[in-house]
């Protein structure tokens, strides 16, 4: 139904999100700031592997009383599963080990709570 | 100086990423025939309604091994990191 | 532990939740959705519970080794499926065209059947089985953390 979107904005707001993903993680010293910035990062990542794989006017790769029309591409779909649950995999054992530097170090700023300074 | 360096360094990657999404292929006709394999042939060769889920638990189910492991040692790492030691 | 509206409501509700996660995850092969998907549902369920009972009261009956159990079973379920069809190849699929699960659809838009798809719906609740073992034990054992650190400072 889409004749074509023009300067391929779907790309132009991966790009977005990624930036603004390196800046937060270059820039903030709070911790969990920190983790955030990781999260838009494979936020960002997943819309790429799905925007990659459409085609104009197409409908889902779905059999069961499937609409007329040509389907989208299935591979790309089913690699962005598998990076949503690797995803949250890490978020979980990083949200962890935050909680024991604030138990061991008292601070959850990334410049007072150096243990390990030479 | 150091600000410097890192604004400068910044903002040629983020020109570098929107370059890269101007002169990539137009947003809608991807070039693929992998996939035109894969919608002809599921309903005969897997007998599933559904492409996705054939192509996430047939056609690519090693992938699908690797990440339940993944998600296991997650799980094991977290349950490990919160357990309480005995008193006395 | 929240007040007595919140936790008549939420009993109520919880039982429409984990039926929809498991409904996601049995018609996998035909519908939208599978393991993964319905696992996370189901595990948004139990995350109402926790909210809503408080994780003292609900780690009376729920403990983590049910969980830890679930989980491995899930796991060697997977694993022994993909040696069911080693005669072949390591992942065949051996159950398309024998009695159990083997119709094969007609080609093109069909109104679903779900006694298709070979090894693929037992795959589904296997891969559903491990993934809501995983995320309620994730969010059960963090729960619990916050009142100890509590009672502690």
């Amino acid at each position: 139904m889409t004749p074509g979107i023009p300067f391929n904005v779907p790309f132009l707001a991966v790009a977005a999100l990624i930036g603004i993903a390196f800046y937060i993680i270059i820039s903030q010293r709070n911790l969990i700031k920190l983790v955030m910035g990781l999260s838009i990062l494979a936020s960002g990542v997943n819309l790429f592997l799905i925007t990659l794989g459409y085609r104009a006017g197409g409908v889902a790769p779905i059999y069961t009383h499937a609409p007329e029309g040509i389907m989208v591409l299935p591979v790309p779909q089913a690699l962005t599963l598998t990076s949503i649950v690797i995803a949250v995999a890490c978020l979980a054992l990083m949200l962890s080990m935050l909680v024991h530097i604030y138990r061991h170090t008292g601070s959850i700023d990334s410049e007072k709570s150096r243990i390990m300074k030479g | 100086m150091r600000k410097i360096a890192i604004a400068v360094s910044l903002s040629v990657f983020i020109a570098f990423l929107a370059a890269t999404a101007l002169l990539i292929h137009p947003f809608g006709y991807p070039p693929s025939e992998m996939d035109d394999y894969i919608i002809e042939n599921t309903q005969s060769e897997t007998g599933a309604n559904n492409a996705v889920s054939a192509v996430v638990f047939d056609y690519r189910g090693f992938d699908t091994l690797g990440e339940a492991t993944i998600l296991f040692t997650a799980v094991t790492g977290v349950v490990m990191l919160f357990r309480r030691r005995k008193r006395g | 532990m929240m007040s007595k509206i919140v936790r008549t409501m939420a009993s109520l509700l919880v039982l429409f939740v984990l039926i929809y996660g498991l409904y996601i995850i049995m018609h996998g092969h035909i519908t939208p959705g599978g393991g993964f998907q319905g696992g996370a549902v189901f595990a948004s369920g139990i995350a109402l519970l926790i909210v809503a009972f408080g994780s003292d009261y609900l780690h009376k009956s729920l403990k983590e080794h049910h969980l830890s159990i679930m989980e491995s079973s899930g796991a060697l379920i997977f694993i022994g499926l993909a040696f069911g069809g080693l005669a072949t190849v390591f992942f065949y699929n051996f159950l398309v065209g024998s009695p159990i699960f083997g119709h094969i659809p007609p080609t093109g838009s069909n109104p679903g059947d779900i006694w298709t798809a070979g090894v693929i719906p037992f795959m589904n609740l296997a891969v559903g089985l491990k993934v809501l073992a995983g995320l309620s034990a994730i969010l059960l054992v963090m729960a619990l953390a916050t009142t100890i650190m509590e009672v502690e400072e």
